[in-house]
């Protein structure tokens, strides 16, 4: 955080948003984009190209549940509780993530490779019970495609139908 | 694209829709579509085409709403009805591939109904007791790729918009809202054409119109697939609002946790104003109007108007008392619109086929369509849309196929954590506002989830509690302690040591709460619970501590 290009970046996102109204979440979320999370001395060097009270930016970043004040390792993994996936077993997997990864929700494993998280709702019902792993999302998933996303230790996608025949009955409900 | 004036969108409307001219094949690359793995489907398609030296078209498109059956192939042969292929896989799309090019084409797998088998679109009305969808707002979900802009031109795009500029004044538009009858899809169903009546008439330095795609209600995507699906339709209906109450900034708010959709509309508006149809003088009028993005960071609330406000503002998104509403007193103080991305997306379509048309969708005092996200235990969830009127039964067990499980349907829930649920000996109950209100749930955004008897229904009210408790902004006292009180004596009920007088307490909160909260979370909240005690209060007694033998 204290290298020439990250004071550049924070740089470029205050320029690019500093005269517009009510740009500062937009400007968050830039930084976040940058970091993964909102450091605090981005958020201390923003503050002060933006002419906006560290204060100000706080209050913002605690409000709103998508901005995270610390690292979140390598891979953010999310439980999608929303209704459809909470009827169809998302409680469970969360569970099951929990205890495979050693974690509680909003925790990050020690080794900084896994973070834990509760979302609500991805908006992709209709394949539920959901999870995203970073920018990847697993439809239809069972405990069998959690454990073997969690130990896999790659983030590239495993998909319920993959192996799978053809069958339009149902959509897999046990 | 080159600048559109009047007469090369006159030249579009003559022109007839084309034809396919060769092989087309269809990809349903939207979230839920690219979740289930329709990216390696379509990277298999156009490698296998590519190797074959075909001349075939491999295309993207939208959600087309069979979320359950994703990913989605269409193949289109000139000359022959499309063919819509489920579940796909990378090798499966090879047979596919393989079968056309050996001129034997693959029958559907399994009973996956084409969209042209599936819904009506915006076309001849639906003959009573069918179960077909009828799609006005998703006519273009699944049938055009989303990233052209000519693709939307080709099929009426933009026409509307035309016909406003060239021959309609604003009070000509907001009487044929008037005529049409469209109220707000957010959930409450305020007359449209009053919205925009009353923020046109406010005095102020500047007007401003604001797209709420904030869908936060668990259980409902039905706009995000429209703003992945049809981008431009959200976008025209936007530009249509701006001239109506002489705005000359437009804002989307969008759910950050919605990137294609945020990336689709970006797309949307640099074509749009590359085109001359946003931005400075639209079609060579003196008409000016620009649209920005701001993405909402993860609160429910910020779907409340007021609180929505502060968030575009830059602000920790809390709600504020109404009056004054944001028509008189909005953003940065000025009257300010706001609409929901599926009442925008009904826009266009009123406008070039008139009020009188829509009007004659939909009963009573609901006019049009809803589109609604069913979800649950039901056989084909997915995207429906489908005339006012039209029952809950027709939606859950015709056009979804009924319970998924071998236990029966219990209840449906609409309207999500501000609504209620509705027991399934109620299912032959019209959708329209009035009706879901008279049962005590409400329309809501569009999320219809469906429980089977298994589903326990003490533990589903602790669901939608939990999650009002949690993002109640805790700004008023009603909302912030009412909701966590009540949610105590859930668990104590749902522990088994709850007695009639907790019952009788979490009713008096609920009063309490709905009449006092500032904003609709908070006087939404109790509404899952209060439903679920209407229809099912045996279930809550059989836990108390007096019900036990």
């Amino acid at each position: 955080m204290t290298t020439a290009t990250a004071e550049e970046d924070v740089a470029a996102i205050a320029k690019r948003w500093k005269n517009k109204r009510g740009s500062l979440i937009m400007a968050l979320h830039a930084l976040q984009d940058r970091y993964g999370y909102v450091p605090r001395e981005a958020a201390m060097s923003l503050g002060e190209q933006m002419d906006v009270p560290l204060a100000r930016i706080y209050e913002v970043l605690t409000f709103y549940n998508y901005f995270r004040l610390k690292s979140p390792g390598d891979k953010v993994v999310s439980v999608c509780l929303g209704t459809a996936c909470y009827l169809k077993g998302a409680p469970q997997l969360l569970e099951q993530a929990s205890a495979e990864l050693g974690i509680k929700p909003g925790e990050t494993t020690d080794d900084n490779e896994y973070h834990l998280q509760v979302v609500r709702c991805v908006g992709c019902c209709g394949l539920a019970p959901v999870v995203t792993v970073n920018a990847h999302v697993l439809a239809k998933v069972t405990p069998e495609m959690l454990t073997a996303q969690l130990d896999r230790g790659t983030d590239g996608p495993v998909h319920a139908t993959a192996a799978k025949p053809v069958d339009t009955t149902a959509d897999g409900q046990e | 694209m080159a600048k559109q004036t009047f007469a090369d969108l006159e030249a579009r409307a003559k022109a007839p829709i084309p034809t396919v001219d060769k092989p087309t094949i269809k990809v349903g690359l939207s979230t839920c579509g690219m979740a289930a793995g329709a990216e390696p489907v379509f990277n298999a398609l156009n490698a296998t085409v590519k190797s074959g030296g075909l001349d075939w078209k491999i295309a993207r498109t939208g959600c087309a709403g069979m979320c359950s059956m994703e990913p989605l192939v269409e193949v289109a042969l000139p000359g022959q009805t499309a063919v819509m292929y489920g579940e796909v896989t990378p090798e499966f799309a090879g047979q596919i591939v393989d079968a056309i090019a050996a001129g034997k084409p693959l029958p559907a797998n399994g009973r996956v109904p084409s969209i042209a088998e599936l819904a009506c679109i915006a076309g001849e009305p639906v003959a009573e007791g069918e179960a077909k969808q009828y799609r006005i707002v998703m006519r273009n979900c699944g049938v055009i790729d989303p990233e052209e802009i000519d693709e939307y031109l080709d099929r009426g795009g933009y026409q509307a918009l035309a016909k406003a500029l060239s021959h309609m004044t604003p009070e000509d538009i907001i009487d044929e809202l008037k005529t049409a009858g469209l109220r707000g899809r957010g959930g409450a169903g305020f007359p449209v054409w009053m919205k925009w009546l009353l923020t046109r008439e406010s005095p102020g330095d500047e007007h401003f119109i604001v797209c709420n795609a904030d869908e936060g209600d668990p259980g409902a995507y039905m706009d995000r697939s429209v703003l992945e699906g049809d981008p431009h339709a959200v976008l025209e209906g936007m530009i249509i609002g701006g001239y109506v109450i002489g705005a000359r900034n437009g804002i989307f708010y969008i759910r950050a946790e919605y990137p294609l959709a945020i990336q689709r509309i970006e797309k949307a508006i640099r074509q749009a104003k590359a085109a001359g149809l946003l931005g400075a003088n639209i079609l060579g009028t003196d008409f000016t109007f620009n649209v920005e993005i701001r993405l909402g960071a993860g609160a429910f609330v910020c779907g409340e108007e007021t609180a929505l406000i502060a968030s575009v503002e830059g602000k920790r998104g809390t709600p504020s008392p109404r009056p004054p509403y944001p028509s008189v007193k909005g953003l940065w103080g000025q009257p300010t619109m706001i609409n929901n991305v599926e009442s925008l997306a009904n826009l266009a379509q009123i406008i070039q086929r008139g009020g009188e048309w829509f009007s004659g969708i939909g009963l009573g005092n609901s006019k049009g369509t809803k589109v609604f996200a069913v979800t649950g235990k039901v056989k084909h969830a997915g995207l429906v849309e489908i005339p006012m009127g039209v029952t809950l039964r027709q939606v859950v067990e015709g056009i979804c196929g009924g319970s998924a499980t071998s236990s029966p349907i219990k209840a449906v829930q609409t309207g999500g954590p501000s609504g209620g649920l509705i027991p399934a000996r109620e299912l032959d109950t019209p959708i329209t506002y009035e009706h879901l209100q008279k049962l005590g749930s409400y329309m809501g955004s569009g999320g219809m989830i469906v429980m089977d008897e298994t589903d326990d229904l003490v533990e589903l009210s602790k669901f939608y509690l939990n999650f009002c408790v949690d993002e109640s902004c805790g700004k008023c006292a009603p909302c912030r302690i009412g909701g966590t009180q009540m949610l105590r004596l859930l668990d104590k009920i749902a522990d088994g040591r709850g007695t009639q007088e907790d019952v009788a307490t979490i009713r008096r909160l609920a009063h309490a709460m709905d009449r006092a909260s500032l904003c609709g979370l908070g006087q939404g909240a109790p509404n899952p619970i209060l439903s679920a005690l209407r229809y099912f209060e045996p279930e809550f007694r059989d836990r108390l501590v007096s019900g036990k033998n």
